[in-house]
């Protein structure tokens, strides 16, 4: 939380070096009881997961036999799912469109203000800290009924930019205390050596720093992302039809193949498919996933 | 406090040209003030909104003004069953997640500090239940403790978990607890992988047991990123709402009560920033402006 004690060491941006730090001489710790530890922690983040993909293969009459492995996969929830009676093809453009416009949007704000807070000096720097810090304490249930009153004076209720600018303003605090964190690491006599040879700010911060900021906002971009994709309480309000859904909100209102009991087969179905993309970023970021949220969250 | 010492100390220091400060100041007012902006319409204006709102009474057409009596109603009033029932629950979920977050989060962390083969995997694992949706989640979770889910076919029970109180609150701490705690680990492994092996090293030849370096080097060297991680997750835990929600459907805060949550969730962190001594001056330094209103 306060950056300026926080040494820049363990958190810096790039890849970080416990995966080359040997740490050999930690193995004599008894491995059996390192295994047994090491599954265990597998198979509590897993399961649940699991489940919901083998519940998804499930036909609705084989769905409550709670066997650990379908006995007779089938694909039905998911042509249910991508099916004409859920919106949730249009759902998934929304909530692209929605966590895209947020990313773009809160990191060009973040990033000139966490520029501002890393590297100037000025009057109420410590305000503007605590504004970040306070925001981000708010529980959106007590600006929900007022918001929701504002964008309904505007008649901005069912668009975009109802469910845009809020997600803005949550992922702005956690941005910009990680991109802060990145810009005070970074070598800023570089810039100093730029501005000599005769580059204007501007120009120094475009071709020196930005490039060097790279690992630092794209860690930023993605957490930015999966908490936009993830936002519920806003939408569930904001959005009123299915034009403007993302799909956290279409996922709970589902209805299923058959009409009367909750369906779900097909809500798991549209779970795993709502999961994979995030999965996907998990894998191939999980390195820069932890460095950024180690960052954000150990301030 | 901080604040004024912090002016002190800023005096002392040699200044650069007034000129260059006075363009920095300039330059950091424009890069500042669209964020300001979005906050300011987005947090600032509904709460100050909902401070003014919550002086008038109810009703159609002109409501009267009421002053603070939506406040005494719901704090010994005829709302007051419904508003300390309500916190008395926030604030007893929560304590029961943060502490078997940490707990299990502990575990996980010592775990995954030790060298091993997979890791990189296993910590994208960990990374699961952090990235699925909590609408998601709540959806998944609420299936397995379908009355005919896998929970009750697992222990061989029959309860209707969403039907009452006691069994729905028990699984919505464990749907939050899957979903926080690898989070809480992450977070308390980073703190474990600053301190240098030859810390235990030399415990080890002091002749200090396992247990002894558990409780002599890890935990006082661990707690600063420990009690930030638990103070994160208070915040969040306090503020919980699309698991209930999509749960039971569970009944939705008034503006008035939601502006008396924040003053408990503010009055809670503030004790639990000086009680406990989180590192955190310009937090502080933000809590005291809050304070005021």
């Amino acid at each position: 939380m306060s950056i300026a004690t926080r040494p820049a060491t363990g958190t810096a941006p790039g890849p970080t070096s416990h995966e080359s730090t040997p740490r050999r001489r930690r193995l004599r710790w008894d491995l059996p009881g390192l295994y047994v530890g090491l599954i265990a922690i597998a198979i509590f983040c897993l399961a649940p997961f699991y489940w919901m993909v083998v519940s998804s293969l499930k036909a609705p009459n084989e769905i409550f036999d709670n066997s650990l492995i379908p006995r007779h996969p089938t694909l039905m929830n998911y042509e249910a799912v991508f099916g004409a009676q859920n919106t949730f093809v249009l759902a998934l453009r929304n909530s692209l469109i929605i966590a895209g416009c947020v990313t773009v949007v809160a990191l060009v704000f973040g990033v000139i203000a966490a520029y501002a807070i890393a590297r100037l000096n000025f009057r109420g720097k410590n305000l503007v800290l605590g504004l970040f810090l306070a925001t981000s304490m708010f529980p959106g249930v007590a600006i929900l009924t007022p918001l929701f009153q504002l964008f309904a004076d505007w008649g901005w209720i069912d668009t975009y930019q109802a469910m845009i600018v809020p997600d803005i303003s949550f992922s702005l605090p956690l941005g910009v205390w990680i991109l802060t964190s990145f810009f005070r690491a970074m070598p800023w006599e570089l810039e100093a050596a730029a501005r000599v040879d005769g580059c204007t700010r501007g120009q120094a911060f475009r071709r020196i720093i930005l490039p060097l900021a790279v690992p630092g906002v794209f860690t930023t971009a993605i957490l930015v992302f999966i908490s936009a994709w993830n936002e519920y309480m806003i939408a569930n309000s904001m959005s009123q039809t299915p034009a403007s859904q993302p799909v956290t909100v279409a996922i709970a209102q589902f209805s299923g193949i058959s009409q009367y009991d909750t369906p779900y087969g097909t809500q798991m179905a549209a779970g795993v498919v709502v999961t994979i993309p995030l999965i996907v970023l998990v894998l191939i970021f999980q390195r820069r996933i932890i460095s950024g949220l180690t960052a954000g969250g150990v301030k | 406090m901080t604040v004024t010492i912090d002016r002190a100390a800023k005096a002392r220091r040699p200044r650069r040209p007034a000129e260059a400060r006075e363009s920095d100041g300039r330059l950091a007012f424009w890069l500042v003030i669209p964020s300001i902006v979005v906050l300011g319409l987005v947090i600032l204006y509904p709460v100050i909104a909902s401070i003014v709102r919550s002086m008038f009474g109810d009703g159609i057409g002109e409501s009267p003004f009421v002053g603070l009596q939506n406040y005494a109603n719901a704090l010994w009033g005829l709302g007051a069953a419904d508003f300390w029932g309500a916190t008395g629950f926030t604030y007893f979920v929560a304590a029961v997640t943060i502490v078997l977050e940490t707990l299990i989060g502990l575990a996980m962390a010592l775990v995954m500090n030790r060298a091993f083969k997979g890791r990189g995997i296993l910590r994208a694992s960990v990374l699961v239940p952090w990235a699925i949706p909590t609408a998601v989640a709540a959806v998944l979770w609420k299936w397995a403790f379908d009355p005919a889910g896998i929970i009750n076919a697992l222990t061989g029970s029959t309860i209707v978990w969403t039907g009452s109180e006691i069994p729905s609150t028990i699984a919505i701490i464990v749907a939050d607890t899957w979903k926080t705690a690898p989070f809480i680990a992450l977070l308390i492994l980073a703190g474990l992988q600053v301190i240098p092996d030859e810390v235990y090293e030399a415990a080890k030849i002091d002749g200090a047991g396992a247990w002894q370096r558990f409780l002599r080097i890890t935990l006082p060297l661990v707690r600063p990123a420990l009690l930030v991680a638990v103070l994160f997750r208070m915040l969040d835990a306090l503020r919980m709402y699309d698991l209930p929600w999509i749960f039971t459907h569970g009944s939705n805060g008034t503006t008035t009560l939601s502006i008396l949550t924040f003053v408990f969730i503010f009055v809670t962190a503030y004790f639990f920033v000086r009680v406990l001594g989180v590192n955190a001056v310009e937090s502080v330094g933000g809590e005291r402006k809050e304070r005021k209103r």
